[in-house]
């Protein structure tokens, strides 16, 4: 905490209006019927997501890590500089393929999600919103400096500092920016750790989801969608 | 087309600064009177041949307590651009008069204005909506009083161990060390 400006303090007490279009409202049809609309509510299923439990034995349970391990199929969602690092991974330069490493376009498709460098507040609310229509069992790859320790925005009023503060990551690549190579020896070691039963992402965010809520809700003023939706 | 020669020409009807011939396709003018800034943008546009607006865009002079509005108009024909400079005083609230129906592409900028310096400009359409910022409820954040290190400190959380190399302080240390 060196040189902070002492005097300056942040706004926290103005409190960000819901959208209009998701404000509770009644309409009323052309035939005369009364309807309640609650825009938050009515499409979204408010389960919050469970923990999954570990196989009843444990060389079942190795061959489900086994089996994940060599499935791992990545969101092609960029948010920063790093997607531009996933392009030459993605084609014969480098050639993630042969690993059995995919790409998807949706996150119904994907159990990898790779945040590719810095965060900004805006993607972060996209890129939660991508984690939780992810399916389990779901991984959480952290690219570059930036999701680390903010890396060169460490004092951007508007990008995140520390990704595992908002989503469990189970990996970090370092670097500004990793190169693929960097990329393809991470994925390896995803690999591995998966292979040991460790990466427990999806249930920790499961655990100590309220933890991650509040985290997620001091930064995104506007939230404007269901604590868990997906 | 002689940039001094339209200057002189401007300045008998209009209470023009001293220009700045930056380079020789390239020219500065403040505008003194502030009311007479769509006149001289609509004379600059459909008589002297600047039909193309580059950029609006501010500048937060915090210590003459001034923001300074720039106008970049472009004559392509003639290959001139013109930066025409406009101060406004920097008080809340800050607001000044849209040129979005001389330039619809201004619409934009006076939108991005609104939200990163807080300079208004009523009658612009959708200024009031979010442009880059989303749920933003502090101070402009391109303000200079606004402290973006002490945000981000009073926002996100700090990993602990993170080093800073001041380069200064490096080279001192490493290259020269007898001071």
């Amino acid at each position: 905490m060196k040189d902070m400006d002492k005097s300056f303090r942040k706004d926290t007490e103005t409190e960000f209006p819901l959208r209009e279009e998701m404000r509770p409202r009644t309409v009323t049809a052309p035939d005369g019927q009364v309807i309640e609309i609650d825009p938050l509510r009515d499409y979204f299923c408010e389960e919050a997501p469970k923990v999954h439990r570990k196989s009843y034995s444990a060389i079942v349970e190795g061959f489900y890590n086994w089996a994940r391990a060599n499935s791992l199929w990545i969101l092609g969602f960029g948010t920063g500089c790093g997607a531009i690092e996933m392009r030459p991974l993605m084609t014969p330069r480098f050639d993630a393929y042969r690993y059995g490493i995919q790409w998807r376009p949706t996150p119904r498709q994907a159990n990898l999600l790779i945040i590719s460098g810095y965060l900004s507040v805006k993607t972060l609310k996209r890129a939660i919103r991508a984690y939780e229509q992810m399916q389990q069992p779901k991984f959480v790859v952290g690219l570059g400096s930036c999701t680390i320790n903010g890396g060169m925005y460490w004092d951007s009023y508007n990008t995140i500092k520390r990704l595992d503060d908002y989503l469990p990551v189970d990996l970090y690549i370092a670097g500004c920016m990793p190169r693929p190579e960097a990329l393809l020896a991470g994925l390896m070691e995803l690999k591995k750790i998966i292979r040991r039963g460790e990466a427990e992402g999806a249930n920790k965010y499961a655990e100590n989801f309220d933890w991650y809520k509040a985290n997620q809700k001091s930064v995104i003023k506007d939230w404007d969608m269901p604590d868990y939706s997906w | 087309m002689d940039m001094r020669e339209l200057i002189e020409r401007l300045t008998s009807r209009h209470k023009l600064g001293a220009p700045i011939f930056q380079r020789p396709d390239l020219t500065f003018v403040d505008l003194t009177d502030n009311d007479r800034l769509r006149a001289l943008l609509v004379e600059l546009r459909d008589i002297e041949g600047f039909t193309h607006l580059v950029l609006l865009t501010a500048v937060d002079w915090i210590e003459e307590g001034k923001f300074q509005l720039t106008y970049m108009l472009n004559n392509r024909a003639a290959n001139q651009t013109l930066g025409l400079r406009v101060y406004l005083e920097r008080k809340d609230p800050v607001e000044f008069t849209s040129i979005h129906d001389i330039w619809p592409t201004a619409e934009t900028y006076q939108r991005e204005l609104r939200e990163m310096f807080g300079i208004n400009f009523p009658g612009s359409p959708r200024v009031m909506d979010e442009f880059i910022l989303e749920g933003w409820t502090d101070m402009p954040p391109y303000r200079r009083d606004f402290d973006t290190l002490a945000y981000s400190q009073q926002t996100y959380r700090d990993r602990p161990g993170r080093a800073t190399n001041d380069p200064r302080d490096h080279m001192k240390s490493k290259m020269y060390p007898e001071g």
